[in-house]
């Protein structure tokens, strides 16, 4: 594994302090009130996007501190950003075509 | 590895480690490279699932409003905050590890398992409702009308509204026996800590199960708004 970190050897591991877990379960807690209470508001054609921007920003706040990316390695955040990234493509390439396929009658 | 258990001032090139790295804290950060990659084949499964809903909701949009009413808002939060809840309590497991409080850990891991089977209890209730009201997957449906009007009303139910049930039970199928899988893996770290195997100077196991943990979380953040609050 090519090591650019320089985690060999440097044994002690960040810890991240107690008051921050809770802070950021707080958060968590707190978004999800207001992710249920902007289901009851219509934005129209924005309600997924209102609805999946919040679940995003509280996936961020999971995988930053609980799953401790924040203090992490690049390679570990690279690795997920590669998930995101290919599931991102997919998502895009079939929405693309299903909104823009057409039915053709064949003149015959 | 219950050799691991060697002291907090031997330095991490000289703990006990498998012959092939270089030191502990290699093994312990390849180790945990390993649970991030098997995390991406776990993000791209369940999300071509989500990519998959989004195809047929694009189809059927009047399929998926009307399934969508079959959700119960309130189980769906109660579920998160619990999901959520045991997320901070598995941190706070590896964190007590950390920090050489292992009795405290082995609390936070079992409140973790506790809120596990909280979350898969509201699941059989859900779950039980609709099997009760003949919401099935697919071909299986086999909607009751004068249940199905007193639950929603007097609404047309479109002709393929299997499909919805489908994708329901589908996806919260495959993400509750992800809980299930991770309420086995924490029992199993949970038991280990308690031989304790576990301390500032080795507690990889629990990092692994937690970081699969929270994958569970990430999931369920997703699902929740696309079952239970967007129609």
């Amino acid at each position: 594994m090519a090591n650019t970190h320089g985690s060999h050897g440097s044994a002690e591991h960040h810890i991240i302090p107690l008051g921050t877990y809770l802070k950021v379960f707080g958060t968590l807690i707190v978004l999800t009130v207001v992710t249920v209470l902007a289901a009851k508001v219509n934005f129209g054609p924005f309600n997924a996007v209102v609805a999946f921007g919040i679940a995003s920003v509280k996936a961020t706040l999971v995988l930053g501190y609980f799953m401790h990316l924040k203090y992490d390695n690049m390679m570990n955040r690279v690795i997920i950003a590669s998930a995101v990234l290919f599931l991102i493509l997919l998502w895009f390439l079939s929405i693309l075509d299903i909104v823009t396929r057409v039915a053709v009658e064949s003149p015959l | 590895m219950s050799t691991a258990k060697s002291s907090g001032t031997v330095p991490s090139n000289q703990r006990h480690h498998a012959h092939h790295f270089d030191s502990a804290e290699h093994e312990y950060q390849s180790s945990k490279q390993g649970v991030w990659l098997f995390l991406c084949t776990e993000i791209l499964m369940f999300g071509g699932l989500f990519v998959a809903y989004a195809i047929f909701h694009h189809m059927f949009p009047e399929t998926f409003k009307i399934g969508s009413k079959f959700t119960d808002v309130r189980y769906g939060a109660t579920n998160t905050v619990v999901l959520l809840f045991s997320s901070l309590t598995m941190a706070l497991g590896i964190y007590y590890c950390q920090v050489r409080e292992q009795k405290k850990a082995v609390i936070s891991m079992a409140i973790t398992l506790l809120c596990g089977f909280i979350f898969m209890g509201i699941k059989y209730l859900e779950y039980s409702h609709k099997i009760h009201l003949g919401l099935l997957p697919g071909d299986w449906y086999a909607g009751n009308p004068e249940m199905i009007a007193s639950e929603i009303g007097n609404i047309q139910l479109p002709a393929n509204i299997g499909l919805y049930f489908s994708f329901y039970f589908m996806m919260t199928g495959i993400h509750g026996i992800h809980v299930l899988i991770g309420m086995g893996l924490i029992t199993w770290a949970m038991i280990r800590t308690m031989k304790g195997e576990f301390g500032p100077e080795y507690y990889t196991p629990v990092e692994g199960v937690g970081l699969f943990w929270h994958l569970v979380d990430l999931v369920w953040i997703y699902l929740f708004p696309l079952l239970y609050l967007v129609s």
